[in-house]
C-alpha cells in the first residue's frame, strides 16, 4: 500500500470521512469544467450543427458567438485535463478505483437497480457504492476519457492524426465528441436527481462526512 | 475590436451591415465579444457572485489564447506532412465560405493584379501572374477544416511558400508573412514563419486543375492545410515578412492566431 494510501485509510478510520478531501476538491473543480465545456461547447456546435433540427438557445450557451465561445472551450479544457488527469493518477495509485468501483456485475448491477427502483435499497453506508453507482461512476470515467480524446483529435487532426484516424477520421471524431457530451448531460441529469433524493450523499461530497 | 467599430460609420445601412455580417458574427451593437448577456447570467448564478466580471473574463480568456499559441507552436511538427485523399474524395460542390455573399466577393482583372512584397526581404519586386506562374508548382489533395467545424476535402496546385520565401530573399528568421486581401473591409492574417516554411504550405493558382475560380481566391489564395481555414487567405494582394505582430480580420476579433490543426 503506498503512502498516499496509507494515510486516507487513516483519516477515512479516525474522522469517519466518507469522501476524503481531494475527492470533494477534484468532484467540484471537474463538475465547473465540464459546465464550462458544455456551455460553451453547445455554442461552437450551433456555427455548424451536425443535426440539421437540432441548435441551441443562447440560453444554455456560454461566449455570445462562436469567436467567445472557442476561447472558453479551449481554457476551460485546462481546467478539464489537469484536473481530470489528477484525478485519474490519484484514483488509481491510492487504490481507491479498485476499492470504490469494483467489482461490478450485471446481475449486481440489475438487482440494484431494482431495489433502487422499489425504494428498498439502503443508502447507510455511504462509504460504498452500490453496484448502479459504481457502473455509472466507472462508466463516467471513461466518457470522460473517451470525449477528452476525441476533443484532442478534431482540436489537431494533422499534429494528432493518428489519434483522429483512431476515431475513424475528423467528421466521425465531431460525432464521437457530441455523443461523449449528450451521453453526460443524460448522467449529470440522473446524477444531481439522485445526490438531491440522498442529500446526505451532496453533504459528504461537500463537507466529507 | 477597433475594426467593428470602424465598420459603424454613420450613413451607412445598417441594414445592410448586419446582412453581410455573418450570423456568426457578435452582435454589432456589442463591443464586447465573449459573453451574450443570457450566457452570462447563468454564468453568475453557477459562481453565485460577480467576481468574474465580464472584463476580467475577457482579459484572462485573451491570456490563456495566447497561451494556447504557444502551445501549439509546441506541437507543431515542421515535418509532419497533413493526410492526403484520392481526387475521388473531394468534396462537390466545394462550399464557398465567408463573411459576404459570393457576390460580393472581389472580381479582380489578373492582368492588373500584382503580388506586392515588403518587409524583410532582398528582393521586393511586385510579381504578375505570369511571373508567378512560371514557378514550380505542387498539387495536394488535402482536408479544409473550418473554425465553425464543418471539413470539405479540395485539390489545390500552387508554389510552395518556402520556395518562393527563397526566391525573394525573405528573413526567413522573421516571425510572420502577413498577407492583404482585397475582400471588401480589407481582409489580413498573419502566417507564423514556421508554417509558411512547411512543405505543404502553397501560394495556390489551381482548384481542382482549374484557373481558382473567383469564389475560391481569384488570382492566388495561401493553402495551409496544418491551419484552419480563415488562416488561408484568398484574393491575397500582398505579403509583408516581418517580425510584429500585425493582427488579423478574425484574429483581432477573438479567435485564436495560430488555430493550427
Ligand atoms: C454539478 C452537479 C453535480 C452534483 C450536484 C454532483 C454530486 C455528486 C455527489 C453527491 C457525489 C457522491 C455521491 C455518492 O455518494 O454516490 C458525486 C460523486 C461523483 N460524481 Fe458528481 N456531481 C455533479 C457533477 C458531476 C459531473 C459533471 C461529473 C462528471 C462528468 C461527476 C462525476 C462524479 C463521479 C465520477 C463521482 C464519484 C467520485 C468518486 O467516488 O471518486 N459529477 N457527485
Amino acid at each position: 500500500m503506498t503512502s498516499l494510501a496509507a494515510a486516507e485509510q487513516r483519516t477515512a478510520t479516525a474522522s469517519r470521512v466518507i469522501q476524503p478531501a481531494w475527492v470533494r476538491v477534484m468532484h467540484w473543480t471537474n463538475a465547473v469544467a465540464i459546465i464550462l465545456m458544455i456551455m460553451s461547447g453547445l455554442q461552437i456546435y450551433d456555427a455548424s450543427p451536425l443535426f440539421n433540427s437540432l441548435t441551441f438557445s443562447r440560453t444554455v450557451t456560454l461566449g455570445g458567438w462562436l469567436g467567445g465561445a472557442l476561447l472558453w472551450h479551449f481554457a476551460a479544457m485546462w481546467l478539464l485535463m489537469v484536473n481530470g488527469l489528477a484525478y485519474l493518477v490519484t484514483g488509481f495509485v491510492t487504490g481507491r478505483f479498485k476499492k470504490k468501483l469494483l467489482p461490478i456485475s450485471p446481475r449486481g448491477v440489475i438487482s440494484d437497480a431494482v431495489a433502487a427502483l422499489t425504494f428498498r435499497l439502503s443508502h447507510d453506508d455511504l462509504s460504498k457504492y452500490n453496484q448502479v453507482q459504481r457502473l455509472l461512476y466507472a462508466g463516467i470515467i471513461a466518457v470522460g476519457i473517451v470525449i477528452v480524446l476525441s476533443g484532442l483529435s478534431i482540436w489537431k487532426p494533422v499534429q494528432f492524426q493518428y489519434l483522429t484516424a483512431l476515431f475513424g477520421g475528423y467528421d466521425i471524431a465531431r460525432y464521437v465528441h457530441f455523443f461523449c457530451m449528450s451521453t453526460i448531460v443524460a448522467f449529470l441529469a440522473i446524477h444531481v436527481l439522485l445526490a438531491v433524493l440522498v442529500p446526505k450523499s451532496l453533504r459528504a461530497m461537500i463537507i466529507g462526512h | 475590436m477597433g475594426r467593428l467599430r470602424k465598420l459603424l460609420i454613420p450613413g451607412v445601412d445598417k441594414k445592410l451591415l448586419v446582412r453581410d455580417a455573418t450570423r456568426l458574427m457578435p452582435d454589432l451593437t456589442r463591443r464586447r465579444f465573449i459573453s451574450g448577456g443570457a450566457s452570462f447570467g447563468a454564468l453568475t448564478l453557477l459562481t453565485g457572485c460577480d467576481v468574474i466580471d465580464s472584463d476580467s473574463a475577457e482579459e484572462m480568456l485573451k491570456k490563456v489564447s495566447k497561451f494556447n499559441d504557444a502551445v501549439q507552436a509546441f506541437i507543431f511538427n515542421p515535418h509532419a506532412l497533413a493526410p492526403t485523399f484520392p481526387e475521388s474524395a473531394i468534396t462537390k460542390p466545394f462550399p464557398f465560405n465567408a463573411y459576404y455573399e459570393v457576390d460580393d466577393a472581389p472580381d479582380i482583372d489578373g492582368k492588373d493584379w500584382k503580388l506586392e512584397v515588403s518587409g524583410l526581404v532582398e528582393n521586393k519586386k511586385a510579381w504578375t501572374l505570369d511571373e508567378l506562374y512560371k514557378l514550380p508548382q505542387q498539387k495536394q489533395v488535402t482536408r479544409h477544416i473550418c473554425v465553425e467545424g464543418w471539413s470539405a476535402i479540395g485539390s489545390w496546385t500552387g508554389t510552395p511558400l518556402s520556395y518562393f520565401l527563397k526566391v525573394i530573399g525573405a528573413d526567413t528568421t522573421a516571425k510572420y508573412c502577413w498577407f492583404q486581401c482585397a475582400d471588401k473591409d480589407g481582409y489580413n492574417s498573419p502566417l507564423d514563419m514556421e508554417t509558411a516554411l512547411h512543405p505543404q504550405t502553397i501560394m495556390a493558382f489551381r482548384f481542382a486543375d482549374e484557373i481558382l475560380p473567383r469564389a475560391y481566391g481569384f488570382p492566388m489564395k495561401i493553402r495551409v492545410p496544418t491551419k484552419l481555414g480563415f488562416k488561408n487567405p484568398k484574393y491575397v494582394i500582398s505579403m509583408e515578412v516581418t517580425n510584429d505582430y500585425k493582427g488579423g480580420y478574425w484574429e483581432d476579433q477573438g479567435y485564436n492566431s495560430f488555430s493550427g490543426s
